[in-house]
């Protein structure tokens, strides 16, 4: 739980007096809180923790670790759906219990 | 994975690695903290890369484990009600706690709900203002600021009907209990990336100096956690121990300002009790007076909870570095991924998930070496 991600800023706009952005982080788009890196701009880099930026990354340090993490599966993890990962290492069929 | 062919980039992985080994010339033990980089160092092999002179004890740096198991209580009695939506990140799912788990407590009806970020626990709330919506608010200082930001907008939007359960532990004073122990091996530490990117490196340079240890802020990669050791070596065989960052391109000297900032507002420093290992003094934040009210704890009555561990999960041990997984008479047998003991099996960012999923099949071929007696 303490991956924290490299993603890139699509759009930044106010909601409720925050900082929200859209990140794109390799193919993945979340919506991501920016009141920790105020001035951070579109299309700069930042390294991303459960929806929050925390710091500003360079582009190639950025690209080279989305392209390790999409190798090793880390970005489904992060992503991916929890309740079906949790079933399976539970030994619960996943597809019933997506059903739920 | 143990080839070096598979890194990244393996020149620099084979420059690394041959620095290292023309570097140590005695035996060292260095710890590193966060569980994402014992993961790491598992999946690929990294220990197995490095001289037999350097061995790499797998610190406590991991939340989901570390969370003690009367929390873990606290938590399924919250999300057992029926006003309760309770959300959470997805790792918590399936520690244990006493007798059932948060994935248990949903098929029984529970209206358990995983989150991506705190903010979408709080959406849920204002979706849901008939219900009570509780996010547990685990995580070291790389996780309390998002959560602390999720407090402080509730108040300030004034959601009522939003709460948190919080027990957020911090990585200094778990590295003054580790010096502390009598039986402390550990003489060098790399320190975990992520928390020094928010906290920056001012708490580390009194206790790098007050143990006489090398601190050298690492990060996750495999090439990260390669520079990190080399960097403790060096400190190491020269006598040194100062604080250094092999982390540059995510951390720095001060940390995420901001993010410090919103800490000091909605929590205070408190002892908090880690699973396995006992309180450890000033190690755990909590929601400050201000934000009681949107305290869980407190909301929902829960307090009087009190929770023994049990004797036959030997992760304290394992936490502290002073036993390895497979060396634990239950590893893959009684406890595994699907039946875990303790949450060092459960999460992927614990020792012992980590060593079942990458190293189960070495485990015949070490321990019949360890049987055939040395001639």
């Amino acid at each position: 739980m303490c991956l924290a991600v490299p993603g890139r800023v699509l759009d930044i706009e106010e909601r409720d007096g925050t900082r929200m952005a859209t990140v794109d982080f390799g193919g993945v788009v979340k919506e991501v809180c920016l009141e920790y890196l105020p001035d951070l701009q579109v299309g700069e880099y930042a390294i991303v923790h459960v929806g929050f930026a925390l710091q500003r990354l360079d582009e190639e340090s950025a690209r080279q670790t989305l392209e390790l993490f999409a190798e090793l599966g880390l970005l489904q993890e992060e992503f991916g759906d929890a309740w079906e990962m949790a079933a399976t290492e539970a030994g619960v069929d996943p597809v019933e219990e997506v059903r739920k | 994975m143990k080839y070096i062919d598979e890194f990244q980039d393996p020149e620099l992985a084979r420059r690394l690695l041959d620095d290292i080994h023309a570097t140590v010339t005695r035996p060292w033990a260095l710890m590193e903290v966060c569980g994402g980089q014992t993961h790491s160092i598992i999946r690929h092999g990294i220990d197995q890369l490095l001289p037999e002179k350097v061995e790499l004890i797998h610190g406590p740096g991991c939340p989901v484990c570390v969370t003690p198991l009367e929390v873990i209580d606290k938590a399924l009695e919250i999300a057992s009600r029926p006003e309760v939506i309770f959300c959470s990140f997805g790792d918590m799912l399936r520690v244990p706690g006493t007798g059932r788990d948060l994935f248990q407590v949903r098929g029984e009806g529970g209206d358990v709900r995983v989150v991506y970020s705190p903010l979408d626990a709080l959406r849920i709330a204002r979706q849901n203002p008939e219900r009570e919506v509780v996010f547990f608010g685990i995580g070291f200082e790389t996780t309390a600021p998002p959560n602390a930001m999720t407090v402080h907008q509730a108040r300030k939007l004034g959601i009522g009907n939003f709460s948190m359960l919080v027990s957020h532990v911090r990585v200094p004073p778990a590295i003054e209990a580790i010096m502390s122990s009598p039986s402390c091996r550990v003489q060098g530490f790399l320190a975990a990336g992520h928390v020094c990117s928010v906290m920056g490196m001012g708490e580390y340079p009194e206790l790098a100096e007050r143990f006489r240890v090398p601190i050298v802020v690492t990060g996750f990669e495999p090439l990260d956690i390669l520079e990190g050791v080399r960097r403790t070596v060096q400190q190491l065989e020269r006598g040194e121990h100062t604080v250094d960052n092999a982390y540059a391109r995510a951390v720095r000297a001060e940390g995420n300002p901001a993010a410090r900032a919103m800490l000091e507002d909605v929590f205070e420093v408190t002892d908090r009790a880690w699973r396995g290992i006992g309180v450890i003094p000033q190690s755990g934040w909590r929601l400050a007076p201000k934000y009681r009210a949107y305290d869980a704890e407190h909301r929902f009555s829960v307090e009087g909870i009190r929770t023994q561990e049990p004797a036959e999960c030997r992760s304290g041990e394992v936490l502290q570095g002073l036993l390895k997984p497979h060396e634990c008479e239950a590893f893959g047998t009684l406890c595994t991924p699907r039946t875990p003991l303790g949450a060092t099996m459960v999460s992927s960012e614990g020792a012992c998930a980590a060593y079942y999923l990458y190293r189960r099949l070495d485990m015949p071929a070490t321990k019949a070496q360890e049987a055939t007696p040395v001639v």
